[in-house]
């Protein structure tokens, strides 16, 4: 029997039919294993977005209920507000502020790390993520003891003659909570990457009359960016929409927005505010994450 | 006049493990200088000290009479080319090449033009704008030399710069490198396991072992005289006949031969007499030249190189090698035959145990 050999000419490639066969057949396979992930993300993550989105366009009603009629895009608007503005921006700049802080304190830890033996390095990563083994509310409540009016670090700057420092319920006791928090988020994607840099580039900038700072600031430093990127975006983004810490070591004149979209929900029971509000949230996130990307793309 | 690199006492200690070993090493100005040793031997901790890559635990460095032994790498007038070249990821072959400028603080357009300069002298012009990645290994070679030498180094220091090209490639470089060396005058030093390539390129040799400097040399003194058996074995082939001194023009070999060898060793000492493969020759059993030195044996393997032939001979008490050039009408010897190996005595040489 003659069989018929179709080439399609604008896909052509070197693989014969029979790979490009199997290399099918392969996908298909792995579409059966990633099923159960995928059903589950649809089912409980992609629905329950879905229904936070209409009601972000609903409206509330006297009683504290949602009527789910009478579209508009008032909860939108309100996003304008002073009071909204305020809490937005504060809690993009505290974001930033703890990404910042965390990169400038992880990055010579991740660097230190790196050039330790393996073992080493093993018991020193198992340190760094002790801190997960105990429950994130009560570490913050530790937090609060620490800061307190009659907590060690007080006593400390009293003893020393620094009077009381009054640290609770204020926005440097967030960000040294957020700091706390997510500081290993941002040690872990660091070390990968600088772990992974030949240190022959570091002696070859030496050996091309570059200074230790210089041979940061152009060898080192540009090519731990994916490192940066990857942990900059695991701190920056949790830290936007943190709730327990600003809610424990804050006070009420630190609202941020993570307590906000809460007491929307909650106490004002505005539902549709808070789902717009959750919706502008996820989008600071994401343009956040797509510039940082581009801009981490073109330098490496 | 001042050498261009002076080690004396140069020891380099890393814990318990001697890497380098006492070594005092002189390098003179515009010389292309090996260092040519076993893997471990010390010979690229000599070449980290000198890059200042790493600093010694004693003794005195010098590059042109300035004291640089506690300066950092930056500080000193030489440039390395890294096995493996080392080349910057992230930035362009211009970019390569220029670095070593742009951290001097030299400004952008003298950087340019200097970098592109030196990109058509090792003819990588029209791929300025490439990443390394994008290239060659040949190529790589070349973005790593001329990322060096845009310094105008005082020493250009080389470490297994050939050791990644395939053997092609390598004999062509090894061509480029030498013809390089004498268009910028500089004294290159280079590293190298590989003995052929110290003989070819070098002017002088320092052959090392075990952190110790055996032998600095050029290339014929060390092939012709080595100084020591460990310098005879590893440059080349050779046969080592091991011997007692009998006096200044006389060895008795292990079965009780005595044969010519002019050697400085008191009588009584144990020595080997090496013998190169190629300066040794076959005829059949009893004939051999007036007044050389000969054994008999038989011979055990023919190996057929095509111009030449490679005979194994089993001697009563060892094996030799020796190797006849494919001359048209020489006699050629099968395996069994019985036949005599001999030497002119003023070919071979004695060394120490």
């Amino acid at each position: 029997m003659k069989t018929v050999v179709k080439i399609d000419t604008e896909t052509a490639t070197a693989t014969p039919e029979f790979e490009k066969a199997a290399l099918r057949q392969e996908s298909r396979r792995g579409l059966f294993l990633a099923l159960p992930a995928y059903l589950y993300l649809i089912f409980f993550f992609v629905i329950s977005l879905f229904i936070v989105f209409i009601y972000s366009f609903a409206t509330r009603n006297r009683f504290g209920g949602t009527d789910l009629s009478g579209w508009n895009l008032d909860s939108y608007a309100r996003i304008s507000e002073p009071i909204v503005r305020d809490v937005l921006f504060r809690s993009v700049w505290l974001a930033f502020l703890t990404t910042v802080i965390c990169l400038v304190i992880a990055y010579p830890f991740a660097y230190f790390l790196s050039t330790r033996r393996v073992a080493v390095r093993n018991i020193m990563l198992v340190f760094v993520m002790i801190p997960f083994w105990t429950n994130f509310l009560v570490r913050n409540f530790a937090w609060r003891v620490i800061l307190g009016n009659d907590g060690p670090l007080t006593n400390a700057t009293e003893f020393v003659g620094l009077g009381s420092a009054e640290l609770l319920f204020t926005q440097t006791a967030v960000v040294l909570g957020l700091v706390y928090g997510y500081l290993p988020f941002m040690i872990l994607p660091l070390y990968a990457a600088i772990e992974r840099i030949d240190r022959r580039l570091l002696e070859a900038s030496r050996d091309l009359y570059g200074t230790g700072l210089q041979s940061f600031r152009h060898v080192l430093f540009p090519l731990s960016m994916p490192g940066v990127i990857a942990g900059s975006i695991l701190v920056f983004v949790p830290s936007l929409g943190a709730y327990v810490t600003p809610e424990i070591l804050g006070g009420a004149k630190t609202t941020l927005l993570g307590s906000y979209i809460v007491t929307q929900f909650l106490t004002a029971r505005n539902w549709p505010f808070g789902a717009a509000l959750s919706f502008v949230l996820m989008l600071v996130m994401l343009v956040t994450t797509i510039v940082y990307f581009r801009k981490g793309g073109r330098t490496l | 006049m001042t050498s261009a690199v002076e080690l004396s006492g140069i020891t380099k200690r890393f814990g318990d493990v001697v890497a380098v070993d006492n070594v005092d090493l002189s390098i003179a100005d515009g010389e292309f200088f090996a260092m040519l040793g076993p893997s471990g031997c010390g010979k690229t901790t000599t070449l980290r000290l000198i890059a200042g890559l790493e600093f010694p635990t004693e003794g005195s460095l010098s590059i042109f009479g300035q004291e640089v032994g506690t300066l950092t790498p930056d500080k000193r007038p030489v440039n390395t080319v890294f096995q493996n070249y080392a080349l910057f990821p992230h930035l362009t072959v211009l970019e390569n090449v220029g670095f070593g400028l742009k951290m001097q603080g030299i400004d952008k357009e003298t950087i340019r033009s200097r970098s592109m300069e030196m990109i058509e002298l090792v003819q990588l012009d029209g791929l300025a704008e490439r990443k390394p990645s994008q290239m060659s290994g040949g190529q790589q070679q070349r973005v790593a030399l001329a990322r060096a030498l845009v310094n105008q180094p005082k020493v250009l220091l080389l470490d297994e710069p050939l050791g990644a090209l395939d053997l092609k490639l390598r004999q062509e470089m090894q061509l480029e490198l030498k013809k390089l060396q004498r268009d910028v005058g500089i004294s290159f030093v280079f590293v190298t396991h590989d003995q052929e390539e110290a003989l070819t390129m070098s002017d002088r040799i320092a052959v090392m072992d075990d952190g110790k400097l055996l032998q600095v040399a050029t290339p014929e003194e060390i092939y012709e005289r080595p100084a020591n058996r460990f310098v005879a074995d590893f440059i080349g082939q050779t046969n080592l006949l091991e011997g007692t001194v009998s006096d200044a023009e006389t060895v008795i070999l292990e079965n009780g031969i005595s044969v010519r060898a002019k050697n400085g060793f008191i009588a009584g000492t144990h020595v080997a007499v090496s013998l190169r493969p190629e300066r040794a020759h076959i005829q059949s059993q009893g004939k051999f030249e007036e007044g050389w030195s000969h054994v008999n044996g038989s011979v055990e393997t023919v190996t057929y190189l095509g111009n030449a032939l490679i005979y194994g001979i089993k001697l009563d008490w060892m094996d030799l090698e020796v190797r006849e050039e494919n001359h048209p009408g020489v006699e050629l010897h099968r395996p069994g035959a019985e036949i005599t190996v001999s030497w002119d005595p003023e070919a071979i040489s004695v060394v120490s145990n």
